[in-house]
């Protein structure tokens, strides 16, 4: 009867004790990494046969300059004025 | 390299809600959800009244991004914050993350049921095939692989709302202020346009002309 009696306290103090511990409790979020299915860029796709835009396929620098281009005449100082 | 940003200038904001309508209608965007919207303050108050017109400003370090739990957004190439809807469980905690309530949540059910996220994609689509029906169902026109521009900004009838690369539009920009009346009294026209040739003098005495 003694020692199951023995291990029961001990088992008891183990668990009571347990509760004095001094675990960390700031959670330390990792940054997350993107789980979806990949995207192809806009300048991997041939210009509309249609539309007035014109780059190489594949070619970032020149669809860059055609969207800036485009992104210029934003500006009615320079479209209208022509200044 | 481009980074794609909108700038809205509130001196020429005239609240049409021209910028909604097409957004709407180029993306075919569901009843409900409003990838882009308005803003108004002082409503009514002469000289005071401001409008702007607000969609995803596709943040550089995107709150939305950071909050997601299944990690469903991504950064183009081109700096825009794009989201993958087959991976959306549709939580909204990215829509409480975001200063500026971009993320949509359309109907899907009864009781207010959410459905996957929906918002501006800056109309370069998503992570489908460029151009395909796929990509124009779950996220609309994909604008930028056509060599072309948001909607939105380009049909911006008082060119308030610029969108391209950010060097881009900025230039555009502060060509703009610098030919803007100065003061906080001047409002109205002058300030708005400016004078037509460079150098001349903005119109004085402010009022809407």
């Amino acid at each position: 009867m003694r020692p199951v009696l023995i291990a029961a306290l001990l088992a008891a103090a183990g668990l009571v004790l347990g509760g004095c511990g001094e675990a960390e409790q700031v959670v330390v979020y990792k940054q997350g990494k993107y789980q979806g299915k990949p995207d192809t860029p806009p300048w991997d796709n041939a210009p509309l046969a249609y539309g007035d835009a014109k780059w190489k396929k594949g070619d970032k620098a020149s669809w860059e300059d055609e969207v800036n281009t485009r992104t210029r005449s934003q500006n009615e100082y320079r479209r209208i004025y022509n200044q | 390299m481009a980074r794609m940003k909108f700038l809205c200038d509130a001196e020429r904001c005239i609240e049409c809600n021209g910028c909604v309508t097409a957004c709407k209608n180029e993306n075919d965007v569901p009843w409900g959800v409003n990838r882009r919207r308005v803003v108004t303050v002082n409503d009514g108050v002469m000289g005071a009244e401001k409008s702007i017109s607000v969609a995803c400003m596709h943040c550089s370090d995107a709150p939305c991004m950071a909050v997601c739990p299944v990690d469903c957004f991504y950064h183009t190439s081109d700096g825009v914050v794009l989201h993958d809807k087959d991976l959306c469980i549709g939580c909204g905690y990215c829509f409480y993350a975001c200063p500026f309530g971009a993320p949509q949540f359309p109907q899907a059910g009864a009781f207010g049921m959410r459905g996957k996220m929906d918002k501006c994609t800056f109309c370069s689509g998503g992570p489908e095939p460029d151009r395909s029906e796929a990509e124009f169902k779950k996220y609309g026109r994909n604008r930028l692989a056509e060599g072309k521009l948001p909607l939105c900004a380009e049909m911006c009838s008082t060119k308030a709302l610029l969108g391209g690369d950010g060097d881009v539009i900025a230039d555009i920009y502060r060509e703009r202020v610098t030919r803007r009346g100065k003061g906080s009294e001047v409002w109205g026209w002058g300030t708005a346009y400016g004078p037509g040739k460079e150098g001349a003098k903005p119109a004085t005495g402010g009022g809407k002309s």
